[in-house]
């Protein structure tokens, strides 16, 4: 493999030459994807420029597993334009957007249970010493710059033998990103990093975001939570039935009506609407039992409905 | 305990409580016990100084040092394919006809050469080749059609079963090989792959030696190079693997081959042990590696186990065969008392595993 030792260069690579630019690093125009005859994606206009988080937002089923899947490398768009640094790519492993410096942090898909946190930190990208029959892992200084990048991005574990099973959902999404920064990434995916996790280890996700876009890394932030995508956002996209509904800059838009969009602006209106009439109904020709019994359902379902 | 003070361990189901000394948000080193109980080949170790002292208890003749070497020979030649088995398992997959590999690579050799009258070692070489390319058709089938592997090696499995037999009635009109024992090379090959040494008055086989050497070599992949982290990667979670470059095809397709080179081996010791192969041989064998295999601690799911535990649970293998013997037991008990070891020793891993990350 050409992987070998590779990695310690690129590390320093990023911090040195990262474009200040901001000229995009991945653009998207007008990329589309069709499974068959059904359509998932169409007419998506994106770019990522360093330093920047770009959120990509929408319910389930909006196409954004399957945006992430055409700038990862996993699927290949069917039409529009893919441009890395200017050029139109067309990936066919993740192996070749991992090589241009686009690396994902899958929800579920970040690691390796059973194995422990430093073999995670490496894996696919070992760091090896002496000639090839008796070619090895170098644990010790694996063992070493994990836990100094994972310092770096304020991690810090004493005993990275354990498998890393044995961490904290957003602990996991922080060795996921640290790894990612390390291995000289440029564009960073993360796939709904904070969708599984509580409030405060949320909070802790967004502060490694936060901390790889001041390292000079374009993020995309997958989300389906406005709030989170917000806090840390500079350009926010809304998908909704594999196109997209919303693009605007953190200038142009409030959290409210970035909210609102996520909920898909009318639908949402109709609903409280809705809401209103049953609340009205129950104030004022209900009894009093049923109108307790009846109000906090409704509060819960648009509660849910606001944050979904 | 793992969870750092900025993290709430509540979503973490394995993390109960944190206790208050770790509020500085560091994490605490597992004791030395419990780290040396979540080695995977721990259960077995204990499992086989119970079998040990048991047959050392119960038969005499057990105690003897020549006996030791009959049960390490006997655990040798299992233990051989043990190993490629094992690390086939850590990396999630089974091979069910590693068994009659066997018997086919033998056929191979014995065949072939005894036909062509040629040099044993053309036999040899070309039996190697055919080993290797059943292994790469085995995994490359189950890339190809991502069917389970049980599946795919079943097929593979009784393919070779009726192929052995058929082929060898084809050549000799009988059900085993034709005797190589006067040809050219022979004893050459029987040096190297099936003779016995002396020490200190016990005869010691050959097939001892190189079952140790691949062990510790098998030891030293798996831990120690790039291949190895691949092997526990594919196993443990696959799609994580690839997600991060690991590549898959090739890692799972070696470790086919690694059966392969494995079946050779053991093939070629035991044509060159007995001259002439029996074509119905091997059948039921691929149970026994894969016992082997789980009683040495590596998880039937793959990405957890080791090089080590398969060598113990060879061992245990070996004694229990040859102790009920020595004891001068009905060896009709040997199938019954190996599957209560192998019941036993699940349950001992399961309980070592539980008792070492719990926490």
């Amino acid at each position: 493999m050409t992987t070998t030792n590779g990695s310690s260069p690129n590390g320093t690579l990023v911090k040195d030459t990262a474009p200040q630019d901001g000229k995009p690093v991945v653009e998207l125009r007008g990329a589309g994807k069709s499974y068959g005859n059904i359509r998932a994606l169409h007419g998506v206009d994106l770019s990522v420029r360093p330093s920047q988080v770009t959120c990509v937002l929408g319910d389930n089923g909006a196409g954004k597993s399957t945006l992430i899947k055409i700038i990862s490398g996993l699927h290949q768009h069917t039409e529009g334009e893919f441009l890395v640094d200017g050029e139109p790519v067309r990936f066919s492993t993740p192996r070749e957007a991992l090589d241009k410096g686009i690396a994902t942090v899958y929800q579920d898909l970040a690691t390796v249970p059973l194995m422990p946190v430093w073999r995670n930190f490496f894996l696919g990208s070992e760091m090896t010493k002496g000639p090839w029959p008796l070619r090895r892992l170098d644990i010790d200084r694996m063992k070493k710059t994990a836990d100094e990048e994972l310092r770096n991005m304020g991690i810090v574990l004493d005993d990275l033998d354990q498998p890393i099973g044995t961490l904290s959902g957003g602990q996991r999404q922080c060795v996921a990103i640290a790894r990612a920064v390390y291995f000289g990434a440029r564009v960073l995916i993360l796939d709904e990093p904070t969708a599984a996790l509580g409030v405060k280890q949320s909070g802790v996700v967004l502060k490694y975001i936060a901390a790889a876009r001041d390292r000079g890394l374009g993020v995309i932030f997958i989300t389906h939570n406005p709030h989170h995508a917000y806090m840390v956002g500079d350009h926010f996209s809304v998908l909704r039935l594999g196109t997209l509904e919303l693009s605007a800059a953190r200038s142009e838009i409030t959290l409210e009506e970035l909210t609102n969009h996520m909920a898909g602006g009318a639908e949402l209106a109709a609903l409280k609407h809705e809401l209103a009439q049953v609340r009205g109904v129950d104030v004022e020709e209900l009894p009093e039992e049923s109108d307790l019994q009846v109000t906090p359902a409704a509060g819960g379902s648009s509660a849910s409905d606001a944050t979904r | 305990m793992t969870v750092t003070q900025a993290t709430a361990p509540a979503t973490s189901p394995s993390s109960p409580a944190s206790p208050a000394a770790q509020r500085d948000g560091r994490t605490a080193q597992r004791s030395l016990g419990r780290r040396l109980l979540a080695r995977p080949e721990v259960g077995a170790l204990i499992a086989a100084v119970g079998v040990y002292v048991f047959f050392f208890a119960a038969a005499p003749a057990f105690r003897e040092a020549s006996a030791l070497s009959t049960v390490l020979y006997q655990a040798s030649v299992m233990g051989i394919m043990a190993l490629p088995v094992a690390l086939l398992m850590i990396g999630g997959e089974f091979d069910l006809s590693a068994g009659v590999a066997v018997t086919t690579s033998a056929l191979t050799a014995a065949i072939l050469s005894f036909q062509l009258s040629v040099n044993v070692w053309t036999g040899v070489v070309v039996a190697l080749v055919v080993s290797l390319a059943v292994g790469a058709f085995n995994g490359w089938l189950l890339i190809k059609t991502g069917l389970p592997s049980f599946l795919v090696t079943l097929g593979s499995f009784l393919v070779l079963q009726g192929a052995n037999l058929a082929v060898t009635k084809i050549f000799t009109s009988n059900v085993a090989s034709d005797s190589i024992s006067d040809m050219d090379g022979f004893d050459q090959a029987k040096t190297i792959f099936a003779s016995e040494f002396s020490v200190g008055g016990v005869n010691v086989k050959i097939t001892i030696i190189y079952w140790l050497v691949f062990a510790a070599a098998a030891t030293w992949l798996l831990l120690r190079t790039k291949f190895g982290n691949w092997i526990f990667a594919v196993g443990g979670n696959k799609d994580s693997a690839r997600a991060v470059g690991v590549p898959v095809n090739l890692t799972k397709i070696a470790l086919f081959m690694g059966v392969g080179a494995g079946a050779w081996f053991v093939g070629m010791h035991l044509l060159f042990s007995f001259n002439t192969v029996q074509s119905g041989e091997g059948v039921g064998n691929e149970f026994l590696y894969i016992i082997a295999a789980v009683i040495g601690g590596c998880l039937l799911t793959g990405g957890y186990g080791s090089a080590i535990g398969p060598v113990i649970g060879a061992f245990i293998f070996g004694m229990v065969s040859q102790g009920i013997v020595y004891a001068n037991w009905n060896p009709d008990w040997f199938k019954a008392f190996l599957g209560v070891m192998l019941l036993v020793a699940a349950l001992v891993n399961l309980w070592v595993r539980r008792t070492a990350t719990r926490r």
